[in-house]
């Protein structure tokens, strides 16, 4: 029995130095492109030898799978932990979107290992102790090999026990407050560093800002981010603070905050004002005459998604900081966007998450092709260094804390509800979840 | 920062303080006319002002659509057409689900509330469960500026202007109609009411639909302010039930005055504390009030 | 009149011996430690629910606002159990060491004052039933002492249920905010994730429950749970008689507080944390509509509400996430239009009269009368 296992153990190899070729080559597919398809086909046939074999001995489920995970012969099973109901349904439909049409495309090209993959879908509907209700259904009785899924920090920070206990695999799209680091999760959204201190640097490079009023939705991603801008701007850009605000989640009365910021007039307003108030808070700034023509303004929470409901016209002149817009003009993220409305509609936006969320399942693909096996702890151990060249953001790479190294980019709101960017990273920043000196 | 930019931050403070009145009391007139009449608190109301805040949105959608060029104007046509949305669905929920539980007051805000959910999951089937803003006309968007430095929010202006109207309406009908003749008399003693030849059913269903026509009126009113979502009902109602427990809920001239302490003790302290805990601030001397007062600022007289 | 009561007494009890087999043998077999934990979950709503038939069905005042009071035992031993898992070696990366993950995160450097005496056990234990007892004796004390009651009280419940949310998650340095307490670990050095545990905690349920449900039964028998019935029908006439209806409202708001409580300790242990999504209004609507639908005048009937809706909840959520809603709706509106004793009524009214018309048959005599008397329960 020994015998053979090394030859194909040498195929195997192959097979994985060529994943990521695969990767652009399926894109180019839908693409139809000629001679791009002919570069695919010749990617395809490099992995067609190994994966002709897979039919005659594909690498047997038992070896594969050693605890007890729910891999067959033929498929192997994830889960989707999303809500598709209550409040959060809004934001988590493009992620939920997104896993999908990753999961569709991988399967397209023949799945994982040799197998398809097939989704359990389970509604969170908003409520964190739903989330964790359902994760430990997909883990202990459905076995899932991995799950996509959660949005908000509560739904994760739910989750996570379960995760650790079980030893599951998340992969988590949503950018986030950082201080966080789990053996079971991988995320694929940036962490607070990677998002604020680009943006804070350009504001004051390109706009010589010196002055910044600090708003957000009260709850822990907003108060986090703010931490650390109010440390990056007092320690590292001898700049001030002239203010700090909180409103409760839901909250639509912004009067007096527009007289404050008059009274205050900073040279940069940073908001991380989420969900309902969003709109209310953009509005409320239009109505007070604080538009993109008199005012800097630099926010974190405004995607494609967060933009269908606030209105170009009220967004119009103010910057997002986010890692992808959806008019990021390079190749891999005109095939996702044209897979993305084919499948979805072409009115269908793409915000930040929705990529991030794309990017889990190729990611767990890579790592389970690296790691020859669908257990939880080699996926892990093979996952650090993995990199994405097919990513609609451009080049990731997964670093040894879980975290994507990814690039920063600020985009400035359009009348017409469009983002153009105007500036971006020169490079991947290190993703840093308990960054030195912002405690 | 000079003495003239100072006042002028102070008059756009006091505005603040002012528009947050009008959309309290916009939001929880419609809930305290129902339940001063017939004692029935319903819990729907929030979605009955998203219905409101829809039929805006609809109306927008298809101005845009068929009649670009009356998008100056289609606004106050549709805060009209929210009304009657609301007003004929309040009809219809009163006629099919209320009536027959007149005896059973608690068991109207359990029924109610198995309505606000249907709705909810109705607008999320056939609207969608994004949140989407309708696009408004030029005089709603942006800011008044009679001088300088001295902005005042035209939504704003919008909202007050709309919620004096209808609260002068309401208690104008109350006093002067016949229809405010037959509440009052059927408020004072439904028995008698009943004896001397007024249908008082008639008059139930009557009041409750136009509680739930203002509730449309004012989620009309808010597009202006915020976006609007399935669930958008459930943000209303929470400062709605407040405005209206506060007040004493029998009581409309309770429920002005409420809204009016409410929103200026929150707008004050949001200028001069920070956002959140000027909500805990609000809230917490909400709490010890009633505890003084139970029964609401404005209590009514007769013991029910 | 005598005989009747006999007759009830003897029917509760045999129906609370068939809830206790379900509970204690026949579920535990056929369910995994999944289901069976899902289920040990479900049961601590139960406790508001019983609380519920206490204080609406015999007390007839509705309250809309048990979460709170749910919410507050398990917060109090949530802190107690956070306490425990924030030792200095396991928090050892944060910049104060020792005390919660989340109030690290907002830059609180020591243990807050109210946290402190949430380090002894037995205190916390003592604060799960004295802390949702003592503000539910502060808000019944205001409103039932000024006769303050009916729908009114309703919307006050409500508003008490969002202020407390909006104070938990505005000071989510001292209670973690919107995320809640998660990351539970241990009681006392045991391990409360492992299927042993969970077993144990599940039995320790079921037994408070079944304690709860006589303790209530006992109640109603007594003396006062006949003045309460009275109270709810005709309040009036019981105060003239000299009997001081508010102390008796209060007693039992307490201790439906006391029972939610403990049922809010009781989730807190088995699904390893608590958050602010079971205080605010919603969840405490909720609950209501366990008992209504199980019957609000029934103990046991509250139990098998509570144990359905959910069960049902799990279930359509999992294949009909869409539907859910409109069958909550539907509950909702078909229990207080056409069933307003819910299942418990359904029950008796169905089943209970045949027995006792086939019984009296037999027997020949009284049928009126039995018919009568199972009707009216």
């Amino acid at each position: 029995m020994s015998e053979p296992k090394n030859p194909k153990d040498l195929k195997e190899k192959s097979a994985i130095n060529s994943a990521d070729e695969l990767f652009v080559s399926s894109f180019d597919l839908h693409a139809n492109n000629r001679r791009r398809f002919l570069q695919g086909m010749s990617a395809l046939s490099i992995l067609a030898m190994p994966g002709l074999s897979f039919s005659a001995d594909k690498l047997p489920t038992d070896k594969v799978n050693t605890t007890k995970l729910a891999v067959t012969d033929t498929e192997v099973i994830v889960g989707q932990l999303h809500s598709s109901t209550g409040t959060m349904a809004i934001s988590e439909t493009g992620s939920i979107q997104a896993e999908q049409l990753a999961i569709d495309q991988i399967n397209a090209m023949g799945g994982i290992l040799g197998r398809k993959i097939k989704v359990i879908k389970e509604d969170g509907a908003s409520d964190w102790p739903t989330f964790a209700e359902k994760a430990k259904k997909l883990l202990i009785n459905d076995h899932c090999a991995a799950v996509f899924g959660c949005w908000t920090s509560a739904s994760r920070k739910a989750v996570l026990p379960v995760f650790e206990k079980e030893n599951g695999l998340l992969y988590y799209p949503t950018f986030y407050e950082g201080l966080e680091q789990s053996k079971n999760v991988f995320y694929t959204g940036q962490e607070a560093t990677q998002q604020i201190i680009y943006s804070l640097d350009w504001a004051k490079k390109e706009k010589k800002a010196k002055t910044f009023f600090l708003i957000g939705s009260d709850y822990i991603w907003p108060r986090t981010s703010m931490k650390i801008a109010r440390k990056h701007v007092e320690n590292f850009q001898k700049g001030t603070i002239v203010g700090e605000e909180y409103y409760p989640l839901g909250s639509t009365n912004f009067g007096s905050l527009m007289n404050k910021i008059k009274l205050q007039k900073p040279d940069c307003i940073y908001a991380a004002v989420v969900g309902g108030s969003n709109v209310a808070f953009y509005k409320a700034l239009k109505a007070a005459g604080i538009t993109g023509a008199k005012q800097l303004l630099v926010t974190l929470a405004v995607t494609e998604d967060e933009m269908t409901g606030v209105g170009g016209d009220n967004f119009a002149g103010f910057y997002s900081s986010m890692k992808y817009f959806q008019s990021l003009t390079n190749d891999n993220n005109k095939k996702f966007v044209a897979a993305f409305k084919a499948k979805y509609g072409k009115n269908s936006v793409i915000g930040d998450v929705t990529q991030a969320g794309y990017l889990g399942p190729w990611l767990w693909k890579a790592a389970c092709e690296k790691a020859n096996s669908f257990d939880v702890d080699k996926v892990v151990a093979a996952s650090p260094g993995i990199e994405l060249k097919m990513a609609p953001e451009g080049y990731v790479k997964l670093d040894e804390n879980h975290h994507l190294w990814s690039k920063s980019r600020i985009a400035m709101g359009m009348p017409d509800g469009t983002f153009k960017i105007v500036s971006e990273s020169p490079s991947l920043i290190k993703p840093d979840p308990f960054p030195k000196g912002y405690q | 920062m000079n003495f003239s930019e100072l006042l002028n931050i102070g008059l756009m403070q006091g505005f603040a303080g002012l528009s947050l009145f009008a959309v309290l009391l916009l939001m929880g007139l419609g809930l305290a006319i129902i339940f001063g009449q017939m004692g029935v608190i319903n819990m729907a109301h929030g979605e009955f002002m998203t219905i409101g805040a829809y039929t805006i949105y609809l109306s927008s959608h298809l101005t845009e659509l068929y009649a670009p060029g009356l998008k100056q104007i289609y606004f106050p046509f549709a805060v009209v057409l929210a009304f009657f949305f609301a007003f004929l669905l309040g009809w219809l929920v009163e006629w099919v689900l209320i009536r027959h539980l007149y005896k059973r007051a608690l068991d109207t805000l359990l029924a109610t509330w198995g309505i606000s959910l249907a709705m909810q999951q109705c607008f999320r089937t056939f609207i969608g469960p994004k949140e989407v803003s309708p696009n408004l006309p030029d005089w709603l968007l942006d800011a008044w500026a009679p001088v300088p430095g001295l902005d005042i929010p035209r939504n704003g202006l919008f909202v007050l202007a709309l919620t004096l109207f209808v609260t002068g309406a309401v208690l104008l009908a109350l006093s002067k109609s016949r229809w405010g003749l037959r509440v009052r008399a059927t408020v004072s003693n439904r028995m008698m009411a009943n004896a001397i030849g007024i249908d008082t059913s008639k008059t139930d269903r009557l009041t409750f639909a136009i509680g739930c026509g203002i509730a449309g009126m004012a989620g009309a009113a808010f597009t202006t302010i915020g976006s609007t979502g399935p669930t958008s009902g459930q943000l209303y109602i929470v400062d709605s039930f407040l405005v209206v427990t506060f007040g004493g809920a029998a009581s409309l001239l309770g429920t002005v005055v409420s809204a009016f302490g409410i929103a200026q003790t929150q707008s004050l302290a949001e200028f001069f504390l920070h956002g959140s805990m000027a909500k805990v601030l609000t809230l917490s001397l909400i709490v010890v009030i009633l505890m003084m007062r139970p029964q609401g600022l404005f209590a009514s007289k007769v013991r029910r | 009149m005598s005989m009747f009561q006999a007759l009830n007494k003897r029917y509760q009890l045999i129906s609370l011996f068939i809830l206790a087999i379900l509970l204690v043998v026949v579920l535990p077999l056929l369910l995994d430690i999944f289901r069976l934990n899902l289920i040990g979950k479900y049961l601590s709503y139960a406790f508001v629910a019983v609380g519920l038939v206490m204080v609406w069905g015999y007390g007839g005042v509705l309250s809309l606002g048990q979460g709170v009071f749910f919410g507050l035992g398990g917060y109090a031993m949530a802190m107690f159990l956070k306490l425990e898992a924030s030792d200095p070696i396991t928090t050892k990366i944060q910049s104060t060491p020792g005390i919660p993950d989340f109030m690290d995160w907002n830059q609180i450097t020591a243990l807050p004052l109210m946290w402190h005496p949430f380090k002894s056990f037995s205190f916390s234990l003592f604060a799960v039933v004295a802390v949702p007892t003592l503000l539910a004796w502060i808000v019944s004390f205001a409103m039932f002492k000024r006769r303050v009651g009916g729908v009114y009280f309703a919307i006050i419940t409500q508003a008490v249920a969002l202020i407390l949310t909006v104070l938990i998650i505005g000071q989510q340095g001292y209670t973690g905010g919107v995320n809640g307490m998660t990351d539970l670990k241990t009681l006392l050095g045991w391990d409360t994730r492992t299927n042993g545990a969970k077993y144990i905690l599940y039995y320790v349920c079921v037994a408070l429950l079944i304690g709860s449900i006589l303790l209530c039964r006992w109640i109603q028998t007594s003396k006062a749970g006949t003045l309460l019935l009275a109270m709810r029908d005709k309040e009036d006439r019981v105060r003239f008689s000299g009997y001081d209806v508010a102390d008796f409202r209060i007693f039992t708001f307490c201790l439906a507080a006391a029972l939610s409580g403990i049922g809010g300790a009781l989730f807190t242990l088995q699904v390893g944390f608590m958050s602010p999504s079971f205080v605010g209004i919603v969840p405490s609507v909720e609950m209501v509509i366990f008992a209504a639908v199980g019957g609000r005048m029934s103990l046991i009937g509250a139990v098998y509400g509570t144990l359905i809706v959910n069960a049902g909840k799990s279930f359509f959520s999992e294949s009909f996430p869409d539907l859910w809603l409109f069958l909550m709706a539907g509950l909702f509106i078909g229990v207080t239009m056409a069933f307003p004793m819910g299942l418990a009524g359904l029950w008796e009214s169905f089943v209970v009269t045949r027995w006792e018309k086939y019984r009296s048959k037999a027997k020949g005599s009284q049928s009126d009368k039995a018919a009568l008397a199972g009707g009216l329960q």
